[in-house]
């Protein structure tokens, strides 16, 4: 009978377990690609184990004791009346302590190991967290554009494998507004990637880090996981990591401006991207970049459709969704509710020219 | 016989009020069983709608990309219900409990502060009130319970406004409950009830009184901030002109793990009493349990930055607090072990309220031990703002603290209203409950691992996340459907006509089960000499010291020496009174002033003075 | 009535003088004495937000720039004699001399508008130098903590003057010194706490910004 119960809550905990690693999650924090996220699974799952153990001790216990001292019909009892045991209670107060004293040798070690600074040769990336969307700038002498500005993208961060990455992340805010004049706050985010490593906070007025490598090429998912107002939930990102080789390549493209369009409807999207809209609606480069045009309100758009750019838009569509690009230019808080690119009233012609032109920056 | 004598005359600025009957006498009551009786049906009320909001949660969440919510909705409903749950249900439930059930249980006639009392529901329930006319009046909080700022202190809408406003005014109606609750235990207890004599219960109850007393204040200031920030745009966290957030996260922290035991240690407290009773056994190391209890109090003070582990406090914090939390975990893990040990040798009888707190006792260990995962640091990196934490502290407050409530309603339900609640019903609503309980929360573990976040909206299906989500969603409409039976078996026990005797129905072991039930207004006839811990038990049994059985004590043999101190003469109690409702009527008014009006501030504070001015006026006991 | 305290905001005394409480201290005193603790809690988190901030002003005008510590050091003086008023009041209802009781318990309330005047017209002139709750982190936490402790000072007064007020009405017992205790209580703690707010805002010079 107890055997029996403990076995059963023995298999249901490995199930739980098992449950966690299913392969259809693609953002799970028990599948780590990163040597962080390994690290970290490396530490959770044996104290996942002791608490399984001290699970079926204690609901065995319960069981057990429930069961066998349970009242039964026609057998008035007066149980004998004890009212503790000094020693055996010391004994639980001391072997929980003890357990606990075990497992916080190595957290304590972790703690330090992975508030350690990058070495030398680490790429170094700022993350920087707006209402709703993640920019990457890349500030290393050699990641210079011919432009002579740092590379900075949106929504996608590329990151090489094999290679110590340190990650300085800030919150920023700004110009951006929404269709209610609402500006864009500096709040606090949390940068993560499951696969890769845990969580860290983006706090307005101060700089946390994260250092981490990736062996894999791959793209893995993240999102903001601190609370950051309306479209918190639609804040998410993709990291690419790239071979060397096709590193170097994304960097080379990135330093150079993408080629005018030859395209007539491209073109037109270009003209319409680079000059104020008519009727005096605004301009695109009020809060958008290309090159060395454009302001630093909304994700830069030099490389927007660089072939490892997966995302846009908060990283909720594939680039290669043609309709779901148009439909954001149409009326971004439509697709995404209080988005703070307001709506520009932009005809049906003029999103296919923008839609073009977007598609040409390669 | 004591003769009771609730006489009034017209004085003051108002008749006074005299019926301590009728529908009206409600407003006006200053008896610490009819508070009770308010706190309790106001609590549970909003725990109804706190529930209905937790449905609309789980029902946008059923599907990947819901679309019942919109991303504005989903944020003020599941920032209501995080409020509602913890400011309005589980703290004024316990206060509904530790109102009733401690002057019966130390043999007091009422609290320290009859009109304070009131006062002090009048407050919750007012500020209650005012969060939820937020909706009408341009939206609901939408920051979470949590409100961190700057993100608290830029949203456009009023939300956060009102949040602010609405948790100081529930804040002074706990702060004055609090002093009046810490007031009455340690100076109003029967002759004989010395410390060590008291029930865990009231033990307990006294630890979350001073948590409140110690914590409360730091919020305030939080709020005031956070309100002042919002409204009158001062700095205090806004990053461009130097503020720091952080600052923010530590206060609300600091009284925010504070509150966490304030949430459950009064389940703690109800555990030990319902377990002893229906093992027929004396609780297993009293003395541990009560100095673990005390325990917690103090370390709870020292592990707020657990919250933060990823917000950048560098390492050295991070460790202190790793460590703080492992040492916590100590406390409360041997109350456990005592709770089994009591339970062990016994003759358990599983009634509702027994099979409520053996349940509440498993679940619990549930949340402890993945509150103990969270203590890894680096662990917790991944795990915070996940889904893993959702199903944490649901383990721990409604696995706990909620299952304690019912525990309690069964138990107590005879005591305060002469009948017993349906015990067959009860055990069905239990089971159902249980699996519920599990099925809404149990996948939440894997959720969290498989990296779902908290508080977003909406999933995509490319995560893999839908199975587990509808599991989960079938498991809250369990519980919805328990809460439900529940309900009915309310109604169906009052409709019924008052049947079986019930003075004594579960072989009780406290003192406040030695008066009628339910009660007479002045509670004890006569007020009852303590001679030991159990005393109502013993009492009833005598026990042999050396082998530990029990024989049932002759009739009339019984030690029964009430010196009855109290108990001759008339018996003044404090007659009932308008003023408590009015001024805490005008702490609404001024923080719909602060929101509209400087005028309506002005007319708020002289509601508030007028209330005060006439309370201060009008003797407690109406002359005769 | 026996025991009338009228200490507004926490209720009268609920007087269960039929039988003598566990401690024997009466149950208002004790209330007192928790809220008191409260309140240090209060003050606590108000004057480490001040503390934390100090320096973190990132424009004028500073605390150097706006304070009059001899005048504010006046101000303070005030107070605290407040405080040896309340304490000759509390001896006179001991000795039920009701005349002299009230008599210093006008003069406290009156040093306590002094002060609470004082601090007005203080507030006025850093408005007048540019120093608004909105400026920098140091008006902000400025404002805000002094400020709650006028209000604290205010409702002082408010108490004072209504016990001067009841007694005159003859709505307090024969044995008014409980009453006045217990108003005497949170006056002293008020100007005890004054202290250590003058103390750490006034005197002890805040760390000089950073040039701009």
């Amino acid at each position: 009978m107890r055997k029996k119960v403990l076995w059963t809550l023995g298999s249901v905990a490995a199930g739980l377990l098992l449950a966690a690693c299913a392969p259809n999650a693609t953002q799970d924090t028990l599948q780590p690609v990163g040597d962080v996220a390994k690290q970290q699974k490396a530490l959770f799952v044996p104290v996942f184990w002791v608490a399984v153990a001290v699970f079926v001790i204690v609901q065995g216990g319960i069981l057990y004791i429930a069961i066998r001292y349970r009242h039964r019909k026609g057998r008035d009892r007066m149980p004998r009346q004890t009212h503790g045991n000094t020693r055996l209670e010391i004994g639980w107060t001391i072997a929980p302590a003890v357990v606990l004293a075990v497992v916080t040798v190595p957290t304590v070690a972790m703690i330090w190991d992975l508030a350690r600074p990058a070495g030398e040769g680490a790429l170094n990336i700022t993350v920087e967290g707006y209402q709703w969307w993640w920019g990457f700038a890349y500030p290393d002498d050699d990641m210079v554009t011919e432009w002579d500005r740092p590379i900075a993208i949106a929504d996608t961060m590329v990151v090489p494998t094999g290679r110590q990455i340190s990650l300085a992340l800030e919150s920023k805010g700004g110009g951006a507004q929404d269709a209610n004049q609402d500006p864009d706050f500096q709040v606090i985010h949390s940068f993560w990637v499951p696969e890769l490593f845990g969580k860290q906070d983006v706090v307005p007025g101060r700089t946390n880090h994260i250092v981490f490598s990736v062996d894999e090429p791959g793209t893995y998912t993240g999102q903001c996981a601190e609370f950051c107002g309306l479209q918190h939930g639609r804040m998410k990102l993709e990291v690419r990591a790239l071979e060397p080789a096709d590193w170097d390549a994304w960097v080379e493209n990135q330093k150079t401006l993408a080629p005018s369009p030859t395209d007539p409807l491209a073109q037109q999207g270009e003209e319409l991207f680079l000059n104020p809209l008519s009727d005096g609606r605004g301009a695109c480069t009020a809060c958008h970049a290309v090159g060395d045009q454009g302001g630093a309100a909304a994700p830069n758009l030099s490389h927007f459709a660089d072939p490892q750019h997966t995302c846009f838009a908060g990283c909720n569509w594939p680039i290669e969704d043609r309709e779901a690009l148009a439909a954001w230019l149409a009326d971004p808080g439509a697709v995404k509710l209080g988005a703070k690119m307001p709506d520009y009233q932009l005809t049906d012609e003029e999103i296919d020219a923008l839609v073009a032109y977007l598609y040409s920056l390669t | 016989m004591a003769s009771v004598t609730v006489p009034a005359t017209p004085r003051g600025l108002l008749k006074r009020p005299t019926a301590i009957t009728g529908a009206f006498s409600w407003f006006t009551t200053v008896d610490h069983k009819k508070i009770g009786i308010m706190y309790g049906v106001a609590a549970f009320v909003f725990f109804i709608v706190g529930g209905l909001e937790a449905l609309l949660i789980r029902t946008q969440l059923y599907r990947p990309d819901g679309t019942l919510l919109n991303a504005d909705q989903y944020n003020q409903v599941f920032t209501m219900h995080g409020i509602t749950m913890i400011f309005l249900f589980v703290m004024p439930m316990s206060s509904a409990l530790f109102n009733y059930l401690i002057p019966l249980m130390i043999g007091a006639r009422d609290v320290a502060f009859p009109r304070l009392n009131a006062y002090s529901f009048w407050a919750f329930a007012l500020g209650g009130l005012f969060l939820y006319s937020s909706p009408f009046l341009g939206g609901a909080p939408n920051g979470g319970w949590f409100g961190y700022a700057p993100n608290s202190t830029t949203d456009p809408s009023i939300g956060m406004t009102f949040y602010a406003l609405g948790l100081i005014i529930t804040g002074i109606a706990s702060t004055a409950g609090a002093v009046n609750l810490t007031v009455t235990v340690v100076n109003m207890r029967a002759p004989g009830m010395s410390l060590f004599r008291m029930p865990p219960f009231v033990w307990m109850g006294l630890v979350v009184q001073f948590l409140l007393v110690f914590s409360l204040p730091i919020i305030t200031v939080a709020l005031f901030q956070l309100l002042f920030d919002r409204r009158w745009d001062t700095a205090f966290f806004d990053p461009t002109r130097g503020g720091d957030p952080i600052l923010w996260q530590h206060l609300f922290w600091l009284f925010g793990h504070p509150e966490v035991y304030i949430l459950i240690l009064p389940a703690f407290g109800i555990f030990s009493e319902v377990l002893p009773v229906f093992s027929r056994k004396p609780l297993f190391g009293y003395q541990f349990v009560v100095f673990s209890g005390i325990a917690i109090g103090f370390i709870g003070f020292g592990v707020w930055a657990h919250h933060m582990f990823a917000a950048g406090l560098g390492p050295v914090a991070n460790t202190a607090f790793g460590i703080s939390t492992a040492i916590i975990a100590v406390p409360t893990g041997i109350k456990i072990f005592n709770w089994m040990g009591t339970m062990y040798g016994g003759d358990i009888r599983f009634t509702s309220a027994m099979l409520y707190s053996v349940g509440g006792v498993a679940m619990f260990v549930i949340g402890g031990l993945s509150g103990v995962t969270h203590a890894i640091v680096p662990s917790d990196y991944q795990q915070t703002d996940t889904y893993y934490i959702v199903a944490h502290f649901h383990y721990v407050i409604f696995g706990g603290a909620v299952f304690a409530f019912f525990s309690a309603f069964f138990y107590w339900w005879p005591k305060v209203f002469g009948r017993r609640l349906g015990e067959a019903s009860g055990k069905v609503q239990f089971w159902i409950l249980l699996v519920g309980f599990n099925l809404a929360f149990g996948p939440m573990h894997v959720l969290g691992l498989q990296g779902m976040i908290r508080r977003e909206y909406s999933y995509p299906e490319s995560l893999g996340l839908t199975f587990w989500n509808q599991v989960s969603t079938v498991g809250a409409f369990l519980i919805a459907l328990s809460v439900l039976l529940f309900v009915v078996n309310v109604v169906r026990t009052h409709m019924k006509a008052r049947g079986e005797a019930v003075e004594d129905p579960w072989d009780a072991r406290t003192i406040e089960w030695m008066t009628t039930s339910p009660p007479p207004v002045h509670n004890f006839d006569e007020i009852p000499t303590v001679h030991s811990l159990d005393e109502f038990w013993h009492r009833k049994y005598v026990e042999d010291e050396r082998t530990g059985t029990l024989v049932p004590a002759q009739a009339g043999a019984a030690d029964t020496h009430d010196d009855g101190r109290a108990g001759h003469g008339a018996i003044h109690l404090p007659s009932p009174s308008f003023w408590p409702l009015v001024s805490a009527l005008g702490l609404p008014i001024m923080g719909y002033g602060v929101l509209y009006s400087w005028w309506l501030v002005g007319l708020g504070a002289l509601v508030v003075l007028t209330g005060i001015f006439g309370w201060a006026l009008e003797p407690s006991v109406a002359e005769e | 009535m026996a025991d009338l305290a009228i200490t507004p905001g926490h209720g009268a005394a609920e007087p269960h003088d039929e039988h003598a409480t566990t401690t024997g201290l009466p149950n208002t005193k004790i209330a007192m004495w928790v809220f008191l603790a409260s309140e240090c809690l209060l003050f606590g988190a108000l004057i480490t937000t001040y503390v934390l901030y100090r320096g973190a002003s990132d424009t004028g005008p500073y605390p150097a720039d706006v304070f009059d510590i001899p005048y504010t050091s006046v101000s303070s003086f005030v107070l605290l004699a407040s405080s040896l008023t309340m304490v000759l009041s509390l001896a006179a209802a001991q000795k039920r001399d009701v005349a002299r009781m009230r008599l210093w318990l006008l003069a406290t309330a009156l040093l306590g508008l002094t002060f609470v005047g004082g601090q007005v017209y203080e507030f006025t002139a850093f408005y007048d130098e540019g120093l608004s709750i909105t400026t920098n982190l140091f008006g902000t936490t400025f404002y805000v903590l002094t400020g709650f402790h006028g209000v604290h000072v205010t409702v002082g007064i408010l108490m004072l003057l209504s016990l001067v007020g009841f007694s005159v009405a003859d709505r307090l017992p024969d044995d008014a010194a409980f009453p006045v205790e217990m108003v005497g209580l949170y006056w002293h703690f008020v100007d005890i706490v004054w202290i250590i707010i003058f103390t750490v805002v006034y005197l002890i010079p805040s760390p000089s910004p950073a040039p701009a």
